[in-house]
């Protein structure tokens, strides 16, 4: 027998489009060929500069989410009970003119009733303005429920933030530290950096509780108890102090370590800033022993040492305070160990680590450069040591603080956008903080909004509460009980939404599964969506569910506007939204239609926009009331949120300008040439310290990025946190509720705190010892994996991991079923034992769990029968305390929700071996439309041959 | 033929080398391949019950994970892809009653030919590390094709002319090339980092290689006993900022 | 390794018919048979009707059962087709021997000689057979010194058996033939034994560090399977039979399979109702050895099991 001729040189396809993903947040561009009319293989773009050319599993499993029977099909108008899945199909002037009509109603009463909150698009520029056009403050984005944390903590203390917004320096980095990171947005930049450390030798050091991904790969693991993570690094902090290990120069230089901070207990100006009559923070200069500006460049400020201001009241530098404060015994390695679950010793090491690499392994760069004060550098130094984290920091109640704890230490350093140190992507770094406070309190006489509904409180007075101090918007964002809820508070939304039925008429939920894997507790969250009131009616009148599957959610709305999928649609990676810009420079990405609709289905943005034009919104509707936008395309090209600024900062002009120049009627054209993503890559003066490197400065300013080219001096002390605290000390007009007075005055430190989670604190002395905690599986994106035939084959169903001790105390073998036991509630499912994990948690992986009937697939499938969700054991509500009032379980500042602050028990139970795990839920009918079908894939034997 | 090739002097040894060192067990491999392979030349790669209560189907390349204790790589947790190893004594190969299963004499790529494969299955019994998975839709055996209608495919740029699974590998764990040659960039690798064939003692002689985990460590000078520790600022840090600071 | 009904037909199926023919023709050769014209043409028929079922029931394990004939092309290196194409060319010498036998009579030298070949070839094919297992490496169960010994005595056995039977229930009386047949049920049941022993002792091939290649590891375990739906791999080699249920199941082989066709053709032999006691040892026997051969698979370890963790 001979060898068979093989077609060597076939080609892939007949035709190639260049677009960007979409099974993912992560925006990685993608190659898509097509051939027959069909897909053939969806490829990385290796000229992208987010993933060169790289793809991941779910990207690589694209061609199945377009084959998916899970896909919705036509508009839905609900005809049975909430919850029962019983839709009729209705066509799109139906659906368009039933939001229209209720819509319409709402902004002509009261607009706040309009509760729109949609989850992680990338359209938020576009949603917030539709909001801020239509006039509701209540708007939020799925940050809150997210890494808020990251973001404010970043925001607010080097006006960056790890989250999207900064990478690692993977060329020059020594060392780096990986705070609790599965696998983030940055998925595969993430891993394109690790391999390149992996390949120049550099360490990694993995801080999360459990040892998988990431962490397998990582040159130390540090196994931390959840939650504790600022303790270890205060630890951290406490040892560099103590050996004097810490970058003065670059102190006195780009923070405002110096400033000198009044010290008159009692005070109305307590803990703020001593100032000058020009309102310049005060330094004390030791070659005059006076105080002068701080922003001065000709002192020598002192770090240490208490000081007399003017008014002959005392003054310490910020560096002081922090000093002390981390000094103290309280931090030494021995003391927090035992707590953090990680030896002395190691603290020790590390730290000595940290030292070596940043001191004597000094980065410098053969690149001269200009600060802001006009003076010119001839070398680029910089600490190699980078840190990045993401939500097992986050997502506790003691988030924001942590995430403060680890900017402080990259401050102290002097590694933050230095080479080899943690970077900013661009567009940041920007002003502290960076814009107008949250809108909602007043409207223009159009009925919108003076800016965008969430925003960047800088005190008290920019918060949205009533004269009690309690909180206007729906989900509690912006008020005592979230100061800095700059994300807003989605896991608040449909409780909150049901517990207030006068404040809201319309939830409109656009692309987030709030019933399922976002609420923090979905039988009861699926209950609220389907309660009613005595006379019958829905505690929440009207639901408006965008999606483009057949979710768990879809199941509670009143009307269902099915979505396109990403290959069928334009979208915009917007810098104005989250970009895909990296330490390099601006960039940003569109999506194109690469598949012609084969359903009656409309992208989602272009519904918005014909929405807004309907209601005659400002700026979506013209004097006359004609819509301005044709479609979201047009509207791309098009809209200017400023002069010269619009959604794309590519091809602008006649195509050769970027960033503020005028509107460029063939931009879209222009993307498509360039592979669907504008890049404009920095000169290299202008790569490190950007927050007072004078040409970026000036650059950004020029591109619309920043309104003001000042530096931007790192928060090392946060003053405005001080102004909340203020308030709670009894000053200022606008003043906590007496209930949480003591909460903001505890919480709102300028320095970094550590508190245990606050679930921890309410379940102590209960049966619940045990953490519980979820990750993020590489091969599956929230729910929507489920329905793809190659990732669920890998993910069908998950498992409670254990650590091997616990399960020999437990009498556990894998497979074993467990009853998992919170305040809250409890879940039956199967272990598996592992050694790489903290010894005192338990943790799944996120969003496996489906409703059975969901997902367009078969009732009994695995999904549904073996997998399940943790949020069954979580609240978004903390115990009620003696008034009977139940604080949200979120992070005191941020309102961040504290998914991983979950404490629990497990026991051992029998279950037959056709077991199911619990709770389990009536098996949702299938929609119109999506009967299971084979799809046309098998038939077809895969792809032609 | 089912007999093994002549060995030809100076043909190459293409194959795989898998680094456990980068590996985070992302699964992007085994998808891409399935991707590319569901409509390449061994196409398809069927699903079974795609939608239903028991999903299943057939992939080239799988990832397993394992936890490892004790020596020079710590206690850790290891990511492993496993896909076919394009051995140099394959009994996959010889078993092989019709001859639908073969070993390019060129470079060595193990192939099946499924125009005249029975599906008796035996190749995939002789297979030590479970590399054959059958189609049980058309009867016939199917495996890793190390991307032979990509490694030579003239319509593809020359840098895309790799194995799907390499292109794709966000971690860079998958490297491709001749093993033969001990100047290409895998046999390097395998140099020196210490490549290892798998169940060497089989006597398969498997073409790829993996290379092991292993862990970077910055050395310390002799590091300071940890101290009890008091409130006082301590002489370092009261020295470090007594120096002069300049903005 | 998956028992796979049809492969536990094809390889017991033949046995017998295979062990039939060599045993006729052996008997013939050395003229211990009784006479008939009819005896040795319809033996020879029933024996490649064993051999030609057990054949059919393979193709049976075909995924394209069309192409089969294929599997004759490779027998310079495959134990597979080698198998295919002895059992083909046994039916040459068979056939041959049974119109001999007709034609020129049992005992004429031809016949006898011809019958030898057939013996031979019969025995050959069974061989084939039994190095398809015997030389697959990953499975230490199979290759190992006792898989082919074990099939050509299993297969003489069996064969015996069946002409005890057949000999009683034509002529009345098996005499020599059930002897024969009771003493290779005793040596069966002895290197079966010894079989057991054997893996029973034998050292797993492989370990997971070397299957890794994380050699510098002390001790590896499982974690997370690639994917938790079922796969080709699992379904074919994932098969695990629990210590407790195997030791049941030797036990009831022992006996089905070796003693109970032992005292049964020892009684044959002594004439004690020859018929009826030949009759149940051959039913003991095909059951025994049905067992027996899914014994020989469910008890069989692949190693690509062990990167599923699996102990091998
Ligand atoms: N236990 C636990 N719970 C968690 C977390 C955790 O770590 N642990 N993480 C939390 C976090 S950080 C997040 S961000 C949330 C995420 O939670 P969700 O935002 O609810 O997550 P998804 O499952 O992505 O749901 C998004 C919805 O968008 C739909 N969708 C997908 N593609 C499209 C599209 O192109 N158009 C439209 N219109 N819809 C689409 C999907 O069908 C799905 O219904 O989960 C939170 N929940
Ligand atoms: N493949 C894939 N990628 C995704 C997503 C997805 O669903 N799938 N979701 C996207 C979204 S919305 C988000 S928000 C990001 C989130 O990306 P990640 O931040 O990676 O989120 P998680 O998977 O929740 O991982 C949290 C990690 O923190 C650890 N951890 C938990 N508690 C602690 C703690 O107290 N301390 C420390 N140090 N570690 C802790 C957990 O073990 C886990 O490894 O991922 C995005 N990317
Ligand atoms: S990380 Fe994966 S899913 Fe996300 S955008 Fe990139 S390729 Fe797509
Ligand atoms: S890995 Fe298995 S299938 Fe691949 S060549 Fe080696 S023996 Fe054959
Ligand atoms: S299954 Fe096909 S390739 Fe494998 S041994 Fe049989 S005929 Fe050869
Ligand atoms: S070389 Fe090709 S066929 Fe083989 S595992 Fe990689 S992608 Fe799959
Ligand atoms: S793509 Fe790379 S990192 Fe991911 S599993 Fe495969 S080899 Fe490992
Ligand atoms: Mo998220």
């Amino acid at each position: 027998m001979a060898e068979e001729t093989i077609a060597l040189s076939k080609p892939v396809g007949d035709s190639v489009a260049y677009t960007t993903c979409y099974m993912c947040a992560c925006r990685c561009g993608i190659k898509v060929h097509m051939k027959d009319g069909a897909l053939r293989y969806i490829e990385g773009n290796r000229d992208h500069p987010v993933n060169r050319g790289v793809l991941c599993a779910k990207g690589s499993a694209g061609i199945m989410t377009a084959l998916s029977p899970a896909r919705l099909r036509k508009p839905l108008k609900r005809v049975g009970p909430r919850g029962a899945n019983e839709f009729v199909e209705i066509e799109w002037d139906e659906a368009m003119d039933i939001a229209t009509k209720r819509l319409a109603a709402i902004r002509d009463s009261d607009p706040n009733k309009l509760a729109f909150f949609t989850g992680r698009d990338q359209s938020q520029s576009l949603t917030g303005y539709f909001a801020q056009m239509f006039g509701t403050m209540n708007y939020a984005a799925h940050g809150g429920f997210c890494s808020v944390n990251m973001a404010a903590a970043g925001i607010y203390s080097m006006g960056g933030a790890f989250w999207e917004f900064g990478e690692p320096d993977w060329e020059y980095a020594k060392i780096f530290l990986l705070f609790g990171v599965a696998e983030d947005h940055d998925s595969n930049p993430i891993k394109l950096g690790l391999a390149r450390l992996k390949q120049r030798g550099a360490k990694i050091i993995s801080i999360n509780p459990v040892r998988t991904g990431y962490s397998a790969v990582a040159d130390e693991f540090v196994g931390i108890t959840p939650g504790t993570d600022g303790l270890l690094v205060f630890s951290l902090i406490h040892c560099l102090l103590k050996q004097g290990k810490i970058d003065t120069q670059y102190l006195v230089s780009y923070t405002n370590a110096h400033y000198l901070v009044i010290d008159a207990p009692g005070s109305a100006d307590h803990g703020l800033f001593a100032r000058d009559l020009q309102g310049n923070p005060l330094a004390f200069d030791r070659t005059t022993q006076q105080t002068k500006s701080a922003r001065a460049t000709d002192i020598d400020p002192a770090l240490l040492g208490e000081y007399r201001l003017a008014d002959g009241r005392r003054a310490r530098p910020a560096f002081a305070c922090l000093a002390e404060r981390y000094i103290s015994g309280d931090y030494a390695p021995e003391a927090v160990a035992e707590r953090c679950g990680v030896p002395a010793a190691d603290i020790h090491r590390i730290a000595a680590e940290i030292a070596e690499v940043a001191f004597n392994q000094a980065v410098t760069i053969n690149q001269p450069w200009t600060d802001s004060n006009g003076r010119r550098h001839e070398t680029m130094t910089g600490r190699p040591v980078a840190m990045h984290g993401m939500r097992g920091i986050s997502a506790h109640s003691n988030g924001f603080h942590t995430c403060r704890a680890i900017h402080i230490l990259q401050m102290l350093l002097g590694a933050v956008d230095t080479p080899g140190s943690w970077r900013y992507k661009s567009p940041y770094p920007k002003p502290i903080p960076p814009g107008p406070g949250p809108a909602g309190r007043e409207r223009k006489p159009d009925g919108s909004l003076p800016s965008l509904p969430l925003g960047f409180p800088k005190g008290p007075e920019d918060l949205l509460v009533d004269a009690g101090g309690e909180p206007l918007r729906i989900d509690r964002a912006f008020s005592w009980e979230a100061p800095l809820g700059i994300h807003g508070m989605m896991h608040m939304a449909i409780s909150e939404a049901h517990a207030h039925p006068e404040k809201i008429d319309t939830l409109f939920l656009f692309m987030a599964n709030m019933a399922w894997n976002s609420a923090m507790n979905p039988g009861e969250t699926s209950r609220m969506l389907a309660d009613c009131d005595e006379s019958g009616n829905y505690t929440i009148p009207f639901v408006i569910v965008v999606d483009a599957f057949a979710s768990e959610t879809v199941a509670y709305a009143d009307l269902v506007l099915p979505d396109a999928t990403y290959l069928e649609r334009y979208d915009c990676i917007s810098l104005l939204d989250r970009p895909i810009g990296s330490a390099h420079g601006p960039a940003d990405a569109i999506r194109i239609p690469v598949l012609p609709l084969d359903r009656d289905v409309r992208p989602f943005q272009d519904m918005l926009i014909d929405l807004g034009g309907r209601l005659k919104l400002p700026n979506f509707a013209d004097a006359a009331g004609q819509p301005i936008y044709k479609s979201y395309a047009d509207y791309i090209v098009r809209h200017e949120r400023k002069p010269g600024v619009g959604p794309l900062a590519g091809f602008r002009g006649d195509g050769t300008a970027f960033g503020k120049a005028p509107v460029n009627p063939n931009q879209l054209d222009d993307y498509i040439k360039n592979k669907s993503f504008w890049v404009h890559h920095l000169p290299p003066e202008q790569l490190y310290f950007k927050y007072a490197n004078r040409d970026y400065l000036a650059g950004a300013k020029a591109m619309g990025l920043i309104d003001s080219d000042q530096q931007i001096v790192l928060n090392l002390y946060s003053e405005i946190m001080q102004k909340f605290r203020l308030a709670a000390q009894g000053h200022g007009a606008v003043q906590p509720p007496e209930r949480l007075r003591h909460q903001i005055d505890a919480v709102m430190d300028p320095l970094p705190i550590w508190y245990a989670p606050i679930e921890e604190s309410v379940s102590q002395s209960s049966p619940y010892t045990l953490h519980a905690i979820t990750q993020r599986p590489m091969a599956m994106y929230h729910s929507w994996g489920s329905q793809n035939v190659w990732l669920r084959q890998i993910l069908s169903e998950n498992r409670l991991y254990v650590h091997s001790s616990l399960a020999a105390s437990h009498g556990l073998d894998n497979e074993d079923w467990v009853r998992v036991t919170s305040r809250n509630g409890e879940i039956t499912c199967q272990v598996r034992v592992m050694d790489g994990l903290n010894p005192n948690t338990v943790w799944t992986w996120n969003a496996i769990g489906k409703r059975s009937g969901s997902w367009g697939l078969k009732e009994g499938a695995p999904e549904a029968k073996r997998g399940f969700l943790l949020n069954h054991v979580l609240s978004e509500y903390l115990p009620a305390d003696a008034s009977g009032q139940r604080l949200s379980n979120s992070d005191p500042v941020t309102g961040q929700a504290a998914w991983f602050d979950a404490m629990v028990k497990i026991e051992k139970v029998e279950v037959a071996s056709q077991g199911t795990t619990l709770p389990q839920f009536p098996a949702l009918k299938s929609l119109p439309g999506l009967q299971f079908r084979m799809q046309g894939w098998l038939h077809r034997g895969g792809m032609n041959k | 033929m089912t007999s093994l090739p002549q060995p030809q002097i100076g043909a190459k040894k293409l194959g795989l080398v898998i680094d456990l060192d980068t590996c985070v067990g992302c699964h992007a491999c085994a998808v891409n391949c399935k991707e590319w392979n569901t409509g390449g030349h061994s196409a398809p790669l069927p699903d079974y019950q795609p939608y239903g209560v028991e999903p299943d189907g057939l992939w080239f390349n799988r990832i397993h994970s394992y936890e490892a204790e004790g020596g020079s790589c710590g206690d850790r947790t290891v990511n492993f892809p496993r896909s076919c190893l394009h051995c140099e004594e394959p009994q996959c190969v010889t078993v092989c009653p019709t001859g639908a299963s073969y070993k390019r004499a060129e470079d060595g790529i193990v192939l099946v030919n499924a125009d005249i494969c029975i599906g008796c299955k035996l190749c995939s019994w002789a297979c030590p590390y479970g590399a054959r998975e059958f189609d049980e839709n058309q009867g016939v055996m199917k495996k890793c094709t190390l991307c032979v209608d990509r490694i030579y495919n003239e319509t593809l740029p020359e840098a895309e002319r790799q194995p799907a699974c390499v292109l794709t590998c966000p971690s860079k764990a998958r490297h491709f090339g001749d093993l033969n040659d001990p100047a290409s960039e895998v046999s390097i690798l395998v140099a020196l980092r210490e490549g290892q064939d798998l169940m060497p003692e089989l006597g398969y002689r498997p073409t790829n290689k993996y290379l092991p985990p292993r862990k970077a460590k910055i050395p310390v000078s002799a590091q300071p006993a940890p101290t009890a520790s008091t409130a006082g600022f301590g002489s370092a840090l009261l020295n470090l900022v007594d120096r002069v600071l300049s903005r | 390794m998956t028992p796979a009904s049809s492969v536990l037909l094809l390889t017991t199926l033949t046995g017998f018919g295979y062990g039939l023919l060599a045993w006729l023709g052996l008997f013939n050769a050395a003229g211990a048979l009784p006479r008939g014209q009819w005896f040795g043409p319809v033996v020879i028929v029933v024996a490649l009707g064993f051999a030609s079922a057990g054949l059919m029931a393979s193709t049976l394990h075909l995924g394209r059962p069309e192409r089969a004939w294929r599997a004759f092309s490779q027998w310079r290196s495959s134990w597979l087709s080698r198998e295919g194409v002895a059992a083909v060319l046994t039916y040459l010498p068979a056939c041959g021997f049974a119109a001999l036998w007709w034609f020129w009579g049992q005992d004429a030298a031809a016949t006898r000689a011809l019958g030898l070949v057939s013996a031979a070839f019969g025995l050959v094919t069974v061989g084939c057979t039994a190095m398809i297992y015997a030389s697959l490496i990953p499975i230490r169960q199979w290759h190992n010194r006792h898989t082919v010994p074990d099939y050509l005595v299993f297969a003489i056995f069996s064969g015996a058996v069946l002409l005890a039977v057949m000999q009683a229930a034509w002529f009345g009386h098996s005499g020599t033939v059930a002897l024969v047949a009771c003493l290779a049920a005793l040596l069966a049941l002895v290197l079966k034994f010894a079989y057991w022993r054997f893996i029973d002792r034998q050292a797993p091939l492989t370990t997971l560090t070397s299957a890794t290649g994380v050699r510098q590891a002390a001790k590896m375990h499982a974690l997370d399977q690639p994917h938790f739906s079922q796969n080709y791999i699992l379904r074919e080699m994932g098969f695990q039979l629990a210590r407790k249920h195997a030791a049941k199941l030797r036990k009831w082989t022992y006996v089905l399979a070796f003693i109970a066709p032992a005292i049964f053709c020892a009684l044959a032999a002594m004439d004690v109702a020859p018929v009826v006691f030949g009759v149940l040892a051959l039913v003991t026997t095909g059951a025994g050895l049905f067992l027996e051969r899914w014994l020989f698979f469910a008890e069989a370890t692949h190693t690509a099991a062990i990167y599923y963790g699996h102990t091998i």
